[in-house]
């Protein structure tokens, strides 16, 4: 990665121009590729389609507040440790916070994931935003069940004994010990969190990539338009500030951003 | 347990007595708790809500 150009030893350095820079560089291909995929007007929206105001479109980000109180009210019980909830009036409040967040999570998700089935919303090149979502739900099970063999009490012993069995007959019983209290807690808390982060970013990104699906077209079988990739309604804008044409620098060599593919098949 | 708390604790307790077996709904090779199936009746009626309820405009359309 370089700055400067191929100056000879002796004459003064030449400074690279900035547009080489971004197609010499791992850096800036990436930045361009980044920028050309979400630029920051679809990554940080200020207006949505017409057709998102329904309630049915919130359930999406309910699951999204749920899921940081669960986040912030497992990171408080971790500063005290996994039976503080056993021996505390604040730690049995902090661990029921947890839990009904928890409920809550998958409450709004159920609804998400009912809404956006019917809605078929993998149409429209949103295949990848569908994939996603579907396993940051089934990691979220996973780290619910785990979350349930962390709770140190009787409860959580019964089901590690009863779940021993289920798992072991699948051969993951070798790497995947439910009555190992301790690694189960760390997939708990770290690793399916991680996964879950990881799913749920990509999803989030992928939903400001694409936008969020429109309804289907009226008039037609849902069977036929379900294939059928539905042209975007207009939306409704604020009126656009134009900003003032620069003028300095216009016989530099211009970056023309790609065209987004967002609506291209591969 | 506080004055307070012990009253809102009670009041729930008469509500909803917990202190007992789950109590489970059979059929055929299908078992599910009440409590379950209280939690999917609920997810269902708030879906229906959702759909059929009118979203409030906080601004006009331009």
């Amino acid at each position: 990665m370089s700055a400067t150009g191929t100056g000879t030893p002796g004459s003064p350095t030449v400074e690279e121009p900035v547009w080489v820079s971004e197609r010499t560089t791992w850096t800036g291909r990436l930045r361009r590729r980044a920028v050309g995929a979400l630029p920051p007007e679809k990554l940080l929206p200020d207006t949505q389609p017409a057709y998102v105001a329904s309630w049915v479109y919130i359930f999406g980000a309910l699951s999204l507040g749920a899921l940081a109180v669960v986040v912030i009210s497992g990171a408080v019980i971790a500063l005290s440790g996994p039976a503080w909830w056993h021996v505390s009036a604040a730690g049995h409040f902090v661990n029921s916070l947890h839990l009904w967040s928890t409920e809550l999570f998958f409450f709004f998700m159920v609804i998400h994931l009912w809404a956006k089935f019917f809605m078929a919303a993998w149409r429209g090149k949103r295949r990848l935003t569908w994939v996603t979502g579907v396993l940051a739900f089934v990691f979220s099970i996973a780290t619910a069940f785990t979350g349930y063999l962390s709770q140190q009490n009787f409860d959580s012993e019964w089901i590690g004994t009863q779940a021993k069995d289920g798992i072991n007959s699948t051969g993951a019983g070798a790497f995947w010990n439910v009555l190992n209290f301790g690694q189960m807690l760390m997939w708990h808390i770290l690793l399916l969190p991680l996964v879950i982060s990881v799913f749920i970013g990509l999803h989030v990104l992928q939903v400001r990539r694409r936008g969020v699906v429109p309804p289907f077209a009226e008039g037609g079988p849902l069977s036929r338009l379900a294939s059928v990739t539905v042209p975007e309604p207009a939306e409704v804008r604020e009126p656009e500030i134009v900003p003032p044409v620069p003028t300095a620098g216009a016989t530099e060599p211009a970056i023309v951003p790609p065209v987004p593919t967002a609506e291209v098949e591969p | 347990m506080s004055i307070p708390g012990a009253i809102v604790g009670g009041l729930i307790a008469a509500l909803v007595d917990l202190s007992h077996p789950g109590k489970y709904v059979h059929w055929g090779v299908i078992q599910i708790s009440v409590a379950n199936l209280v939690v999917i009746g609920l997810m269902l009626v708030v879906f229906v809500l959702a759909i059929l309820l009118p979203f409030p405009h906080s601004r006009p359309k331009r």
